[in-house]
């Protein structure tokens, strides 16, 4: 076996509500809606009007700056309504489903038949290829790069994460399909990252790519630290990447000949009656799965992805479209906390050292229900090297914030903006004493980077 | 605590926009969220935070400061007894200090905090922790006998322009307890050095009087050493006895009030460190380089400024008290890992250097800090730069790789 790369810093948040290995029945929902904001960098340009009926894999929307990158719908039915916000934003289109869904049929194709040129524009057609990412800037694909490398990481870290080898299982044959289909999109290699001793099937036995091997605490699996410590993405370089569970619509794509959105998504979190996964398609109503499931006499926080980078949605809300995990947590709006800088603070999770908590979970590893506060007021940067102990990157992350915010373009790039997307903050974020929305900061500086060297 | 929080929910209102009593927002607002953690619960980014927030921090360093604190007024009353030649007893010792240091702190706080106030006021922001640091460091850093109004004056000086104008926490360029004293020691140098301001001789609200005996001298051990002719020097107490390297650390020696004991500092520094609410680099630097510094004098030395041991500077007067409290400030000192190490070794050689070269200054450290202050910010470009070389050394190594394989 090849090396291992350690990563010592990092924080795994130990959340209270990890999903059970179960698998509930399928939940179906009447509604499907897709979101446009789920794609940064899309602007969407809209193709299908009210009362129009759409099969799974129609397209819905395109990008007015790439006509060719689509959006689908994920299921068959009529488009009941598209809704729109301030200034006419398109915010999402509805979509009543039928029953049976009926698949539009892109053709069983032998892609090795086919050129990198061909499998693209398969992949623009039948609405998979906005799966695919890029770095710099975390948005969607352009299907006229031919990236450097394109990066998959195997391993899910961050808070509650489901399992991979859930997800994946008995998928192995698509699996592959999809690493070989992403094979063919570069001249360099596909990257599959893995959690050292790894013995997940469809990971360990991949062909076509080159595996590395990690460990560590979260953010280990965030697909930027993978590519900071293998082969960073410098000025000019294009990257993509690409999730585990959206490799399969790849695969199955070209296995099957249609757009199958299906994911297992997790149910996780402190309230959470009964966890577990269940299959999902993005947009659907996670209102079944969550009715008579959650803890009762409670404001809580439903969330489309996990407790650090995911969205807030309601409770009847549906799951956004990279999303394979739904977190419920406490918001925590009626607890009073009463001196709470003089608490000793036997129970609070931190990550100073501040709390004896953090003396007691040295021997106890306990769970803890966070609830959605912020607990404590923003102010600016006041201790230094509290972002550097959970960003394990070769990046100053102060001080490749304080470029973004001054819009130092000069200084941006020297610093390393081109190897990070918000995610990368996420922890920074949680851990940061000054509560400042460090990931906001993040997304807001490369859009306008992006507009910058357009 | 149902109670209060209902009670402050109910007046609340006429705090807010428009309310009768909007002028005091931020100072409602600073004791509400003193008194509970704020509710509000994020909207976008993280769905969860860290327990910890910058009350907490503040609190913590405060608390750390505790020991040098209360024995800093023990000893006001001690040093003020030995003078008088009474020794009545440790309760009375502590109350003649506590009553001595007591209205310093109430000055600190109430002008530094009352300008804080009127500022987040005026500029609609919460009121920042900062200043209970600062408001607690001021009074442990200036002789017990100088004038409570120039301490106003100096800390209202200090926090409007060391702070405020910088934009408030965070933003200042210099420490601003240390730019308090600096702005004492530079505007009325009378009442900051020499041997007439470390001791109190006077009674306090009455308490405490007497006369002071003959044989006594005020000075301070550096004092003592800058004024110095003989070779080597005999540091003594107020009384002329002899003071050993342990009298030192155990602080039972005339000084500003809270820097004598080095046993009281250590509690606090190790709480810090415990706690990691301080950067051990920069503490364990400034100890490094205030002890090479004094070796290397040692070694060259003629004059009895430069023959003092290097444990002896450490002891002495406010180093060991800068190190632990002011130089690790997170705000002023550098702000990357390795500008930390350059930051504290400098602050200690500058500090001997101060003392030992300059003897218009009996003490270097407070000029140290602020002058390694004014120079974090290059040290840290320094080694930001260093991070960037790496990455554009990178890129154009990537880019000849790529040229070889096309070819």
């Amino acid at each position: 076996m090849c090396q291992v790369i350690k990563i010592s810093k990092g924080l795994d948040i130990r959340l209270k509500g990890k999903p059970e290995n179960v698998i509930f029945e399928s939940a179906k929902s009447d509604y499907y809606t897709v979101f446009p904001d789920d794609f940064p960098g899309f602007s969407p340009k809209i193709s299908v009007k009210q009362g129009d009926r759409v099969l799974a894999g129609t397209p819905v929307l395109y990008d007015k700056n790439h006509p060719d990158v689509k959006i689908v719908s994920p299921i068959s039915g009529e488009v009941v309504s598209v809704n729109r916000g301030e200034k006419r934003k398109l915010l999402n289109i509805v979509i009543a489903s039928d029953k049976d869904i009926e698949y539009q049929d892109f053709g069983k194709t032998d892609r090795q038949q086919f050129t990198a040129e061909a499998v693209k524009r398969q992949l623009c057609e039948a609405g998979i290829f906005p799966y695919i990412r890029q770095r710099p800037y975390g948005y969607g694909a352009d299907p006229s790069d031919s990236p450097r490398d394109i990066f998959i990481s195997g391993i899910y870290s961050s808070p509650l994460a489901p399992s991979v080898d859930l997800i994946l299982k008995d998928q192995d044959a698509d699996f592959q399909t999809g690493l070989d289909v992403l094979a063919q999109l570069t001249s360099g290699k596909v990257y599959l990252g893995l959690l050292s001793g790894c013995d997940i099937p469809a990971l360990k036995n991949a062909e076509n790519v080159e595996k590395i091997y990690f460990e560590g605490p979260h953010p280990v699996g965030n697909v930027g630290v993978q590519i900071n410590h293998v082969k960073p993405v410098n000025k000019a370089e294009i990257v993509w990447t690409v999730d585990p569970a959206d490799v399969l619509f790849i695969g199955r794509l070209f296995n099957k000949g249609i757009a199958d959105f299906t994911r297992l998504v997790a149910l996780s979190g402190s309230e959470i009656k009964k966890t577990g996964y269940c299959k999902m398609l993005p947009g659907g109503s996670i209102d079944g799965l969550v009715k008579n499931n959650v803890a009762e006499g409670k404001i809580l926080r439903y969330i489309s992805g996990n407790v650090l980078t995911g969205t807030k949605i309601e409770g009847e809300g549906s799951l956004h479209a990279f999303d394979n995990q739904i977190t419920v947590i406490p918001e925590g709006t009626e607890t009073n906390e009463f001196l709470g800088w003089a608490d000793p603070g036997f129970n609070k999770f931190s990550n100073s050292r501040t709390f004896l908590s953090g003396f007691i979970d040295k021997l106890l590893k306990r769970e803890y229900v966070l609830d959605a506060r912020i607990k404590g007021g923003k102010r600016a940067m006041i201790l230094s090297n509290e972002y550097n102990k959970v960003f394990p990157m070769d990046i100053l992350p102060e001080f490749l914030l304080k470029a973004i915010i001054a819009f130092d373009i000069d200084k941006m790039e020297n610093l390393g903006i081109y190897e990070v997307i918000p995610e990368d903050f996420a922890l920074c974020e949680f851990v940061d004493t000054s509560k400042i929305e460090l990931q906001s900061i993040v997304r807001k500086g490369l859009d306008l980077l992006y507009n910058e060297m357009k | 605590m149902k109670f209060l929080r209902n009670y402050l929910d109910k007046i609340k209102p006429n705090f807010e926009k428009g309310g009768k009593l909007e002028l005091f927002r931020s100072v409602f607002d600073g004791f509400e969220t003193f008194l509970f953690v704020p509710g509000k619960t994020s909207k976008s980014g993280v769905h969860i935070h860290d327990a910890v927030d910058s009350k907490r921090i503040m609190t913590f360093v405060i608390i750390a400061l505790i020991p040098a604190l209360l024995f800093g007024m023990y000893n006001v009353g001690y040093q003020h007894y030995l003078a008088i030649g009474q020794s009545p007893g440790f309760p009375d010792t502590f109350l003649f200090g506590f009553l001595a240091v007591l209205p310093i702190v109430a000055v600190s706080y109430i002008t530094g905090l009352g300008i804080e106030f009127i500022v987040a006021q005026w500029k609609g922001h919460e009121i920042q922790e900062g200043f209970l640091v600062s408001g607690m460091l001021i009074p442990m850093i200036v002789p017990v006998d100088t004038p409570l109004w120039m301490i106003a004056i100096a800390t209202a000086f200090a926090v409007i322009f060391a702070k405020e104008v910088f934009g408030g926490t965070g933003y200042n360029i210099w420490n601003v307890a240390l730019i308090t004293r600096a702005f004492l020691f530079f505007a009325y140098p009378s009442k900051m050095s020499g041997d007439q301001v470390f001791v109190r001789t006077d009674s306090t609200f009455g308490i405490g009087s007497g006369q002071v005996v003959d044989a006594f001298s005020g000075a301070t051990p550096l004092g003592q050493i800058a004024a110095a002719t003989t070779d080597p020097v005999q540091i003594t107490d107020v009384l002329g006895n002899p003071l050993t390297l342990w009298d030192l650390f155990l602080g039972l020696i005339p000084g500003s009030i809270g820097e004598t004991s080095k046993l009281a500092i250590l509690i606090g520094a190790v709480f810090l460190l415990i706690t990691g609410v301080a950067a051990w680099k920069t503490m364990l630097s400034v100890f490094l380089g205030g002890f090479i510094t004094a070796l290397i004098f040692n070694a060259i030395g003629t004059t009895p400024g430069m023959l003092i041991k290097p444990c002896e500077h450490i002891l002495l007067g406010g180093f060991a008290f800068g190190a632990v409290f002011m130089a690790t400030d997170p705000v002023t000192s550098a702000r990357t890992e390795t500008g930390k190490y350059i930051f504290g070794f400098l602050v200690g050689l500058f500090a001997v250097v101060i003392r030992v070269l300059n003897p218009g200054y009996p003490e270097g450290m407070m000029l140290a800090i602020l002058l390694m202050n004014s120079f974090a910010p290059l040290i840290d470009f320094y080694v930001v730069e260093a991070n960037i070389r790496k990455r554009l050394k990178r890129s154009v190594v990537k880019s000849n790789d790529g040229g070889k394989r096309d070819e």
